[in-house]
């Protein structure tokens, strides 16, 4: 079923019609919601220029969002880096012929996916800060990364998996009859052509990660979500601060889900890379 | 040890919140991401833009702005509290519902894709037969489609319960007094560091890992024999 025209017959005269009554109805009813936010931010004085208006100076954005966006950024850099370093380790771990090295890396996978990302943030925070680790002004970030690390690592090394068994046993039977160790099979022959298959879900990956530098907010991290509670608390308007920092987000993630979309699609049309995974994978279970 | 058996009480109770709080999001995201569900595969284009514009806008919205927008936006700004406020409790009781509110309203994205990803699993035959007995939409999304994609989609659902039990920790933003709060307030009180942290990580594998079993064994129960 890809399509969802087969869910319904094509509509015809009396089903055209109802169509039209039901989208009319929806728009008055949105019209009707519209309203009554408006009316109630309006009564509460959200929509006076002076809410706004600070989102016109160029100090709201150099103090308060700019430093925002460049944390988030930051953080979701370092940890995509970590994460995929970690995760390839991981990932490959878990599928080497040892026991001695395949259950360790599967129990810390299983581990590090049931712990709340807060939870290893908090931990690590304090670790850091408990041993002096790093500068207190990088210990936040340092919290963050090591958090988003750990948790996106142990995904990815999910996804490694997947993107391994996803290709056809014949190219792991052809490499050990040409007498190719378990390391050189998987180092030239497997996992090549699995992160081409990969590439879409780790697109939707960086997605989670960029997200998830906002829990971040709750160890004091200068991230995005942070600054905007500041400009709120500094300008007066939690609303509107919060609605600017949110639409800059969505954007972001946006572009970003549409990009590992058309990956996809691309890499399905290719003749020459595997099955490539499905880029909502990542997102669905709702990380 | 001597820290668990200090705060046991406390602990015991922050868990309680965390589980509360998933079982009323999880209920609310359900019947929420089934009516979203329902709406991207109507036969109104007006019903699928608004469910698809919905789930593209909160799905890339992180939840701690979600969660925080309900307490400084509903609540502080527009004084929606959720609570009568002349309750002794309205101040604890508020936070948790908007908690409430946030994480049903993020969650109901995910399963609102999970669902109408179970529905894309449903051979298209059985919207045919549907059709050609003359069942309207309503009719058969409700007796033929989602009844299988539901069976369909038991294991991702799992996986979505599962997130939602970690992402309630994200709830501490506001002051919900869930395990992710109290873990910082034992921290900073207690000076065991490694002992709370293995006390919160065992929780939280004790709440996930039974329901991915859990879950695991009912998706291949019910899955539909094709």
């Amino acid at each position: 079923m890809t399509t969802a025209s087969v869910l319904f017959d094509a509509p015809g005269p009396r089903a055209r019609v109802r169509n039209r009554v039901i989208a009319a109805a929806t728009v008055v009813l949105l019209v009707a919601v519209a309203w009554l936010v408006f009316s109630k931010l309006a009564d509460r004085g959200q929509l006076d220029a002076a809410k706004w208006k600070p989102f016109l100076t160029g100090n709201l954005w150099r103090t308060y969002v700019l430093p925002g966006i460049r944390g988030t950024l930051t953080a979701a850099a370092l940890s995509v880096v970590g994460a995929g370093v970690l995760g390839a380790l991981l990932g490959v771990g878990r599928m080497a012929p040892p026991a001695w090295v395949r259950v360790p890396c599967a129990v810390i996978v299983e581990f590090f996916r049931a712990v709340p990302v807060l939870i290893m943030m908090i931990f690590a925070y304090f670790l850091y800060a408990q041993f002096d680790v790093f500068p207190s002004k990088h210990l936040a970030l340092a919290g963050v990364v090591t958090g988003l690390t750990l948790y996106n690592g142990a995904v990815i090394a999910e996804v490694v998996r997947a993107g391994v068994a996803a290709l056809p046993r014949g190219q792991a039977e052809a490499a050990s009859s040409l007498g190719l160790s378990w390391t050189r099979t998987m180092r030239s022959v497997l996992l090549p052509q699995a992160i081409t298959s990969m590439l879409p879900v780790l697109i939707s990956q960086l997605v989670v990660v960029l997200k998830d530098t906002a829990i971040g907010y709750q160890i004091t991290f200068v991230e995005m979500v942070r600054q905007g509670t500041q400009v709120g608390s500094a300008y007066g308007n939690y609303l509107p601060a919060l609605m600017v920092i949110a639409v800059l987000m969505i954007a972001l993630n946006f572009t970003l889900s549409w990009l590992a979309v058309r990956v996809e699609a691309r890499l399905r049309r290719s003749r020459r890379a595997g099955e490539p995974l499905e880029a909502s994978t990542a997102l669905e279970a709702g990380d | 040890m001597d820290v668990f058996t200090e705060y046991r009480e406390q602990i015991l109770a922050a868990f309680w919140l965390t589980i509360k709080l998933t079982v009323y999001s999880g209920a609310g995201a359900l019947v929420l991401g089934t009516v979203l569900a329902a709406m991207r595969l109507a036969p109104v284009p007006m019903l699928r833009g608004i469910g698809t514009a919905y789930v593209n806008i909160v799905r890339n919205t992180p939840l701690t702005l979600i969660i925080l927008f309900c307490s400084f936006g509903l609540s502080q700004t527009l004084g929606i509290t959720l609570v009568d406020p002349r309750s002794t409790t309205s101040i604890t009781d508020s936070n948790f519902r908007l908690a409430v509110l946030g994480l049903t309203v993020y969650t109901a994205s995910f399963v609102c894709e999970t669902v109408r990803s179970g529905v894309n699993t449903v051979p298209i035959g059985q919207a045919e037969a549907a059709r050609s007995l003359g069942l309207t939409f309503a009719q058969n999304l409700r007796i033929i489609l989602l009844p299988q994609a539901f069976r369909a989609v038991v294991i991702p659902l799992g996986s979505v319960l599962i997130a939602l039990v970690k992402n309630t920790t994200i709830a501490s933003a506001i002051g919900v007094a869930e395990a992710a709060l109290l873990m910082k307030e034992m921290i900073e009180n207690t000076a065991a560091l490694l002992v709370v942290g293995v006390i919160f990580a065992a929780g939280f594998v004790l709440l996930t890992l039974p329901l991915g079993l859990m879950f695991g064994r009912l998706g291949r129960r019910l899955a539909v024999a094709r």
